[in-house]
């Protein structure tokens, strides 16, 4: 009996391995910043390169760090989600435009609407570089002690903010 | 035929197609033309540590290899570090810290990793040892050797192969 149960175990055990690599995506790579403190940063503003805004910026609340560019095709996609996000208010909104340009960057948010409480211009890509990023969208979720708790790896979507982004934030919100 | 010569008039194209394979042979080459190899850092220290990091965008290639405009990046970054006189160890201690292991070709050895680095010596072990039990099985029982008359049956069969055998 055993000669047949073998095999047929060996092969259920392969065909279980193989099921959940078919839905691994090896595109998302796990960030090892998830439950570190933020990368320290300090970067000229998008709207005003005059002023700042930086990694203390983004301290002491829950809020949300979008990387975006206006050459990222799945930004666009992403942006209404964004933007229907910060009209429920539920969360703050910042961003990090990743090697872009100002002028089409601030031609993009007057046009397609700008979902950010403010927007740090990454004209290098060196910040970024800190904070793990390999493409855009990438958006981070950051608790009240600054500490990144989540990282979302290509566009938001409907779905994701329904099903992990609200519930994680609402958790996040009722910590101290 | 396994190798066809090739028509006369495509003859005065290889020294072309030579170029070609030396240079897709010599990749790599192009993404560190643009650094400085005079001062601390060698181009042969460089190569060796771009070498061993995964570029993130295009995963099969090495930062040595990519044309990714992230992998620049972090060539950059790379070189930096090591013109600043970081170790080998810091430099990539850098990487792994913003981007994971992943960024390793060469997975490191750890509790999740065990399976990855042991588990093939472990299965070539397992096999030895069904092999050694199988033929000691084997060995022993009795229903795998011959019954007398089937040994017989055998013998006549060889005997008369080999009487019709015409090749030495």
């Amino acid at each position: 009996m055993l000669r047949y149960l073998l095999p047929l175990g060996i092969f259920a055990a392969l065909a279980g391995f193989l099921a959940v690599g078919l839905k691994l995506d090896p595109k998302e790579v796990p960030s090892p910043l998830i439950g570190k403190p933020i990368p320290e940063f300090v970067l000229p503003r998008l709207e005003d390169p005059k002023r700042r805004f930086g990694s203390a910026d983004l301290k002491g609340q829950v809020a949300l760090l979008n990387v975006w560019a206006t050459w990222c095709v799945s930004c666009r996609a992403e942006h209404q989600v964004l933007q229907a996000l910060k009209e429920s208010g539920v969360v703050p909104i910042y961003g990090l435009d990743y090697k872009d340009e100002r002028d089409k960057a601030l031609r993009w948010l007057q046009v397609l609407g700008n979902p950010y409480e403010a927007v740090a211009f990454d004209e290098k890509g060196r910040a970024a570089i800190d904070w793990g990023v390999y493409g855009t969208p990438e958006t981070f979720v950051i608790d009240k002690r600054g500490i990144i708790r989540h990282k979302f790896i290509g566009p938001l979507t409907e779905e994701k903010v329904e099903d992990i982004l609200l519930p994680l934030v609402r958790k996040l919100k009722a910590e101290t | 035929m396994i190798f066809s010569p090739a028509p006369r008039a495509i003859w005065p194209l290889a020294p072309i197609a030579f170029a070609l394979l030396l240079a897709a042979l010599h990749a790599g080459a192009g993404t560190v033309a643009r650094y400085d190899f005079s001062g601390p850092v060698t181009e042969e220290h460089f190569k060796a540590v771009i070498g061993k990091l995964r570029c993130l965008v295009c995963q099969n290639e090495t930062l040595l290899d990519s044309n990714a405009e992230l992998a620049q990046d972090l060539r950059d970054e790379v070189y930096q570090l090591m013109a600043s006189g970081k170790s080998d160890e810091e430099v990539i201690d850098f990487l792994v810290a913003r981007y994971g292991d992943f960024v390793l070709y060469d997975p490191p050895v750890k509790p999740s990793t065990y399976l990855l680095w042991y588990g093939p010596f472990a299965l070539f072990v397992i096999g030895v040892v069904a092999l050694v039990v199988t033929v000691r099985r084997r060995t022993r029982n009795p229903e795998s050797t011959l019954s007398a008359e089937e040994r017989e049956r055998a013998e006549r069969l060889l005997r008369e192969a080999g009487e019709g055998d015409e090749h030495p």
